[in-house]
C-alpha cells in the first residue's frame, strides 16, 4: 500500500548523529511531559481529594470535617508512619460534627463476581453500627451484580445494620440487628460486600475501638 | 460449475439410507416426547417458548441460509434445543431473538451446516444469558400453579421487559450452591423440579437419547464418557467431604446435564470425528461441568463446558487421527 | 517533490473517512474500537484523545522529517507519539476524571495504536506539513465516526440510552451483553459484515462498465 519511495534513500548517518537525534528528542519530550505534569497535577490531586471527600460525606452523613488517621501495626496515628507514602498508606477517616466524632469512614476491598470491589463504609466503633456504604469501584454484571450500588433499598440497609454482618435471603431473616438482606440473583456480589466489610473490621476494628478521639481543627 | 461432463463428487460413493435429513428429522422426532413433557409440566408457556425459538431459528435459516437448507431439519433441531434450555416464563421476543442468533451467528456466518465450530443452540443460549441475565434465571414456581396459566410475561412487547412479577423459585443446583439444600433424587429423575424446559425429567431424556444411540444417530461414547467422568469426579469429592460436596447421583440428574450430554455434546458437526477423541471430549466436558458447578460463580456449567470443549474439537481431531494403514507407529508419531 | 502531486489536498482529508477508513478498511485501531465503545461518551473521549495525538504527532513528524536519520526514525516517532499520549492522558485525568477512569489503560495504549504509527511512517514522513495535517484530521474523523457508530449501537441496545439520555422508554429491556466485551466483538463483526456487503454491491454495480471496457478483474465469483 505504500507508494513508491518518495524520498531518495539517505546514506546511513553517523552514530553521533543517531544518538544526538534521539537524545535531543528525548530531552524535548521529557521537558514537555514535566511541564504538563506540573500544570495538571494540582487539578488531578484536587479531583481525587474531592472524590474522597464526597464519598466520606455520603457514608458519614455529611460531617463538618474529617481527620485522616493512618493505620499502623497497633494504633491509629495522625502522622504518617515513617517511610509511608501519603497516597498509598492505609488510612481511615474520622468525621466530626459539632465538636464530636461522627464515626469512621473506612475503605475496604474484596473479590466480587468479576474483579475486585472497592468500597467505603461509615462505622461507629462504640456501637458497632454501620453508618453508610458506597461502592467506589466495581465491574459487577450490569443488571444483576450492579444492584449492590444501584438498588437504593439494599444500600440503605447499610445505615442500620451492626457488625459483624450476616447475609440472609429475602424473607428468611430472624430480625437480628446484624442481618443484611441480600439481593436476589446477586448473592455473590452481596456476599462480597459483606465479606470485605467484615474482614476489614476484624483487622482494624480493635484499633478503632482503642482510639481516643482528640478534638482537632478543620 | 457450468460443465457437468467431468463432475466429480466426494466420497463415499456407497450410499446408505441415512442422509442428513433422515438423521436430523429422527432427532426432531426423538425430541418430541421431551417437548411434550415440558408442556405437560410447564403448561402452554412451554409450547409458546419452544415454538418462538423454532420460528426464530427456521426463519433466519430461510431468510439468509443456503437455499433449501431449512429442509434438512437442522435449524428445527437448533430451535427446539434452544427452546428446551430456556425458562418457561421468558418473553417470546427473546426466544425468537435467541433462535435467530443461534442460526445467524452460530451457523450461517461460519458457512452453514457442517462449518460451525460451536453448537448453535448453546451459542444462542449463551447470548441470551449474557444479554438478559435476569430473565434467563427467572425460574417460575412449579407448585400450586394451574396448568393453563402462563408462567411469566410471555407476551411482553418486543424489546420491552417483563411487566409482571411471576412467582419464582430456585433450581435444584441453585439451592445446592447457594443454600446447601439438596433436592430428592426422585424429583430430579422424574422431572418435578424447577428449571429450564428440558432440564427436568432426566429419565425421559435418557430414553429418547438412548433411542438415537441405538440407531447410531449419536455417538454413545460421548454421553457415556460425560456421565462416567462426572460420576467419577463427584464420587471422589463426595468421599473426601460428604457434607460439602453433593452425591454423584445428584450431579448426574440435576440441571441440564442429561439434555446437554445427549443432544448438545453429540452434535455431529461440533464433536470429534474419532472414537478416541470422543472419549477425551466427553471426559473434558464432565470435568469442566464439575469444576464450574462446585467452584465457579455460576450454579450450572453444562453450557459453558460444552462450548469450551467445542472449541478444542479441531485439536482433539488432529491429536487422535488413527494411524494411516501401512505406515509405522514411529512415522506416525514423528 | 512528491510524484503523488495530482491528488487534490481535499482528497487527503476525505479518504480517511470512507475509502481508507482506519478501522473498517485498514482494520487498525481495533483494540480501542472493541474496548471502549460501550458508551457514546467513552467513544467520543477516546476519539478526541486519538485526534490530539494523531494531529500532534503528524505535524511534528512532517516538520522534522528531514533532520531525522532513517535508522532511528521509528524510535523517534514512538518517542513523539508517547509524549503526546502522556500529555493527553494527564489532561484527561485533570479535566474529566470520571471519563478517564472509564477509559482506564486504553488511553496509554494509544501509543501502540497502529493507526498513529502507520500514518507517521506511511504519510507524515513523506509529505508536507499541510497535507499531513489534512491526512491526520481525515483519519481521526474516520476513526471517530466508526467509534461513535459502535458506541451508539452498543449504548442504545445495551443500556437503552444515547449519551446517557433514555431513548428506548422506561420499559426497555437492555441487552446487557452489548456493553460487555462480547458485545464489542459482535458489533464490530456485524458492522464489518454490512460494510463489506455495501462495498461488494458497489463493485458489482460498477462491474458491467469495466467488463465492457476490458477483461473483468472482479474477484467476486
Amino acid at each position: 500500500m505504500t507508494a513508491p519511495a518518495t524520498q531518495p534513500p539517505r546514506p546511513s548517518a553517523s552514530a553521533q548523529r543517531l544518538i544526538g537525534t534521539l537524545g535531543g528528542f528525548g530531552v524535548l519530550a521529557g521537558l514537555l511531559i514535566v511541564s504538563v505534569f506540573a500544570a495538571t497535577q494540582p487539578r488531578i490531586r484536587a479531583n481525587k481529594a474531592a472524590a474522597l471527600a464526597a464519598a466520606i460525606n455520603e457514608v458519614l452523613a455529611a460531617p463538618e470535617h474529617y481527620d485522616t488517621l493512618y493505620v499502623t501495626a497497633d494504633s491509629l496515628s495522625h502522622t504518617l508512619p515513617a517511610g509511608g507514602n501519603a497516597e498509598t498508606a492505609e488510612a481511615v477517616y474520622l468525621g466530626w460534627r459539632e465538636g464530636r466524632p461522627a464515626g469512621f469512614a473506612i475503605v475496604a476491598n474484596g473479590p466480587g463476581f468479576q474483579d475486585n470491589i472497592r468500597l467505603i463504609f461509615g462505622f461507629d466503633a462504640a456501637s458497632s453500627q454501620l453508618l453508610g456504604m458506597k461502592v467506589l469501584e466495581s465491574k459487577e454484571t450490569p443488571g444483576l451484580g450492579d444492584k449492590i450500588y444501584k438498588d437504593a433499598e439494599f444500600v440503605a440497609q447499610f445505615t442500620r445494620v451492626r457488625a459483624p454482618l450476616v447475609g440472609v435471603k429475602e424473607g428468611q431473616g430472624e430480625g437480628l440487628p446484624t442481618e443484611l438482606v441480600m439481593i436476589t440473583g446477586a448473592t455473590i456480589s452481596s456476599r462480597a460486600l459483606i465479606k470485605a466489610i467484615n474482614t476489614t473490621l476484624e483487622r482494624v476494628g480493635p484499633l478503632l475501638a482503642a482510639y481516643v478521639p482528640q478534638e482537632s481543627q478543620p | 460449475m457450468s460443465d457437468a461432463r467431468y463432475l466429480v463428487t466426494a466420497s463415499p460413493h456407497l450410499r446408505s439410507r441415512d442422509s442428513t435429513p433422515t438423521i436430523m428429522w429422527s432427532v426432531v422426532g426423538s425430541l418430541m416426547p421431551v417437548a411434550a413433557f415440558a408442556v405437560y409440566y410447564f403448561g402452554p408457556s412451554a409450547l409458546l417458548v419452544i415454538l418462538a425459538s423454532v420460528v426464530g431459528a427456521v426463519g433466519t435459516e430461510a431468510a439468509w441460509g443456503k437455499k433449501g437448507a431449512v429442509r434438512d431439519g437442522s435449524a428445527a433441531i437448533t430451535g427446539i434445543l434452544l427452546g428446551l434450555c430456556l425458562p418457561a416464563g421468558l418473553p417470546l421476543w427473546m426466544a425468537v431473538l435467541g433462535g435467530a442468533f443461534s442460526i445467524g451467528f452460530g451457523k450461517i456466518v461460519f458457512g452453514g451446516l457442517g462449518q460451525n465450530i460451536f453448537n448453535p443452540a448453546l451459542l444462542g443460549r449463551a447470548f441470551l444469558q449474557a444479554a438478559f441475565p435476569v430473565a434467563l434465571t427467572t425460574w417460575p414456581a412449579v407448585e400450586n400453579v394451574p396448568w393453563w396459566s402462563l408462567r411469566g410475561d410471555n407476551f411482553a412487547l418486543p424489546l420491552m421487559g417483563s411487566r409482571v412479577d411471576a412467582v419464582t423459585t430456585a433450581t435444584p443446583l441453585g439451592l445446592m450452591k447457594f443454600e446447601q439444600v439438596t433436592t430428592p433424587i426422585r424429583d430430579l429423575a422424574f422431572g418435578t423440579t424447577a428449571g429450564s424446559l428440558g432440564e427436568t425429567g432426566a429419565v425421559l431424556i435418557l430414553l429418547c437419547g438412548g433411542y438415537l444411540a441405538l440407531n447410531n444417530y449419536l455417538n454413545w461414547r460421548i454421553p457415556a464418557s460425560i456421565f462416567l467422568s462426572v460420576a467419577a469426579f463427584t464420587t471422589v469429592l463426595h468421599l473426601i467431604d460428604g457434607a460439602r460436596y453433593p452425591t454423584p447421583q445428584f450431579m448426574l440428574l440435576s440441571g441440564g446435564l442429561m439434555l446437554g450430554a445427549m443432544y448438545m455434546a453429540t452434535d455431529m458437526v461440533t464433536s470429534p470425528t474419532t472414537n478416541r477423541g470422543s472419549w477425551i471430549f466427553g471426559v473434558g466436558i464432565g470435568f469442566l461441568v464439575v469444576l464450574i458447578r462446585l467452584w465457579g460463580g455460576l450454579a450450572e456449567g453444562v453450557m459453558y463446558a460444552i462450548l469450551i470443549m467445542n472449541a478444542l474439537v479441531p485439536f482433539i481431531n488432529r491429536a487422535t487421527q488413527p494411524r494411516v494403514f501401512g505406515t509405522t507407529r514411529a512415522k506416525a508419531a514423528a | 517533490m512528491s510524484p503523488r502531486k495530482p491528488t487534490p489536498p481535499s482528497q487527503e482529508l476525505i479518504k480517511g473517512v470512507w475509502r481508507e477508513n482506519p478501522v473498517l478498511v485498514q482494520l487498525l485501531g481495533l483494540c480501542p474500537a472493541l474496548a471502549v465503545t460501550n458508551s457514546v461518551a467513552n467513544s467520543l473521549a477516546m476519539s478526541a484523545a486519538v485526534l490530539f495525538v494523531l494531529v500532534g504527532s503528524s505535524l511534528l513528524v512532517s516538520t522534522i522529517k528531514r533532520i531525522v536519520p532513517s535508522d532511528v526514525r521509528i524510535s523517534t516517532y514512538i518517542l513523539i507519539i508517547a509524549t503526546f499520549v502522556t500529555i493527553a492522558d494527564m489532561i484527561l485525568e485533570a479535566s474529566v476524571p470520571a471519563v478517564h477512569k472509564e477509559l482506564g489503560a486504553f488511553v496509554a495504549l494509544i501509543v501502540v495504536n497502529c493507526i498513529i504509527l502507520g500514518r507517521q511512517e506511511a504519510f507524515a514522513s513523506r509529505n508536507s506539513v499541510g497535507r499531513s495535517l489534512l491526512d491526520a484530521v481525515g483519519m481521526s474523523i474516520g476513526f471517530t465516526l466508526t467509534m461513535v457508530l459502535m458506541g451508539t449501537v452498543r449504548e442504545v441496545l445495551g443500556n437503552g440510552t444515547f449519551l446517557g439520555i433514555s431513548v428506548m422508554g422506561p420499559h426497555y429491556e437492555p441487552w446487557v451483553i452489548m456493553i460487555l466485551p462480547p458485545g464489542g466483538f459482535l458489533t464490530l463483526g456485524t458492522i464489518l459484515l454490512v460494510f463489506s456487503w455495501i462495498k461488494r454491491r458497489g463493485e458489482e454495480r460498477a462491474k458491467p462498465a469495466t467488463a465492457a471496457a476490458g477483461p473483468a478483474v472482479g474477484k467476486a465469483a
